[in-house]
């Protein structure tokens, strides 16, 4: 592949997708916030961004119409096809359901359910944290420690395919990875040059070198 | 682990910093953006940016300056000042703000705080309450609404309690007493209006030197801390105050 990858940034009406539009841009992708599906079909790489609660999320993506093609895509890069970045609550909607909005179906990519953190007096999480990570490439060229921004409430189960985690009153799920689909429950877009690397790295995956 | 947060906080009236801004190494120092890149480099955690002139024509202005912010500075960004409607909200979101912070239109029509929640996420929704010691009761706060201006007669304790029942996701709290007086935080306002807050609360109004920052979470139970001036005037820089805490024992995300 050559020239500058086209990242799409699934735009299903929630929060502020700019930032992550705006850093992908930053490291010189192509980065266009979309719910057309011609566009997401041609796109070297999606970003499946999201705020708020994981029932708002869901049905939002719903009222799109983007729920099936989000769903396919993150299986095709559970399987090594093209890459999928999930970002916040992007990685817990990937999963089968959330405490949080109970009998709510969730993508389903992902094994488990997304629980309240336990264990702790402050929700959300709304902090940065020390990341300890497993080697992976999603962290690739990042320093010694690695510390990125987190607003949460509610956190995916710590599994086989868990690459980082924080510890917040308990030990917490703060990435994944499954082959070509990544997901963070930190926000890389505000997390400065660690954050921003993390992003670099994910672009890379599209085949791209920048 | 909970880690602490500093959080410069740039006043703006119409797109230009306001307070007297004192960095020689900017080009411009009037510019929000130009002093937000600035600060982001210097390694602090989170920014806010409280529109003062909070006027139609002013927050378009606004608008602006998010959008352009949104554009180099990768750290999470709140908006204050002139927010009334869900509209309002949303314009500074789309443009890139990470979050909303509301006062005087809490107070006015508190099922604001519930709509932006359910709307955005309580993530995104920050009440700023500005209180004064009460003058009748000791131990008592009283909310003040414009800008510390109009006192209210609601009690802060039981305000705080109602904004977060109604969906806020964070306090920004401003002694009226202290702000501006550089002689540090009412640490005693808040231990009490903090004990019972299940929220993060960021402390603001009366820092004057890095010990004050110190002391906002030591002994004021703080989860962030907001100076203005020390920063702004180049008396201390955002690296000096993280060191001063990590010597203090307060974990702090490392300046790089």
């Amino acid at each position: 592949m050559t020239g500058v990858p086209l990242i799409a940034v699934l735009d299903y009406g929630i929060g502020n997708l700019r930032s992550a539009q705006k850093a992908l841009e930053h490291l010189g992708a192509e980065a266009l916030l979309t719910d057309n599906e011609e566009t997401i079909n041609r796109a070297d790489a999606l970003v499946l961004p999201g705020v708020g609660s994981f029932g708002r999320c869901i049905s939002a993506l719903e009222e799109t119409g983007l729920r099936e093609l989000t769903k396919a895509a993150a299986q095709e890069a559970a399987e090594g096809g093209r890459p999928f970045l999930g970002i916040c609550v992007g990685l817990q909607m990937l999963h089968e359901r959330s405490e949080e909005t109970p009998g709510l179906e969730g993508l389903g990519v992902i094994d488990g359910e997304v629980e309240l953190i336990s264990g702790v007096d402050k929700l959300p999480q709304m902090q940065w944290n020390l990341l300890k990570t497993e080697s992976h490439p999603m962290f690739e060229g990042s320093e010694q420690e690695s510390w990125t921004y987190f607003v949460h409430s509610y956190a995916a189960p710590i599994n086989y395919n868990t690459v980082a985690t924080c510890v917040y009153g308990t030990e917490v799920c703060a990435a994944i990875a499954q082959n070509n689909l990544w997901a963070t429950q930190f926000h890389p877009e505000k997390s400065g040059k660690v954050g921003l690397r993390i992003l670099e790295n994910f672009v890379s995956l599209a085949g791209v070198d920048l | 682990m909970k880690s602490v947060r500093i959080i410069p906080c740039l006043d703006v009236d119409n797109g230009r910093v306001v307070k007297g801004v004192n960095f020689l190494d900017l080009r411009d120092a009037g510019d929000p953006v130009e002093l937000a890149a600035h600060y982001d480099s210097q390694g602090a955690d989170e920014l806010i940016f409280l529109d003062i002139a909070a006027s139609p024509q002013a927050q378009q202005t606004m608008v602006d300056v998010v959008h352009r912010t949104a554009e180099q500075v990768f750290i999470p960004f709140t908006v204050g000042g002139g927010i009334r409607s869900l509209e309002d909200a949303r314009r500074i979101l789309r443009a890139g703000a990470d979050k909303v912070s509301i006062n005087t239109a809490a107070i006015e029509r508190p099922e604001l705080v519930t709509e932006l929640a359910e709307e955005f996420g309580r993530q995104c929704v920050v009440v700023a309450v500005d209180a004064k010691r009460s003058e009748k009761d000791s131990g008592k706060f009283e909310v003040f609404s414009h800008g510390g201006r109009t006192a209210t007669g609601l009690d802060a304790k039981n305000w705080i309690q109602e904004v977060v029942q109604r969906g806020a996701g964070e306090i920004l709290q401003t002694s009226m007493d202290k702000d501006g007086t550089l002689d540090g935080f009412d640490l005693e306002m808040l231990r009490e209006l903090g004990r019972e807050c299940s929220v993060p609360l960021i402390a603001s109004g009366g820092v004057g030197n890095l010990e004050h920052l110190v002391e906002g979470v030591t002994n004021g139970g703080a989860d962030a801390v907001l100076a203005a001036s020390i920063f702004h005037f180049g008396d201390h820089t955002i690296p000096e105050a993280k060191k001063h805490m990590k010597e203090a024992g307060i974990l702090v995300r490392p300046h790089r």
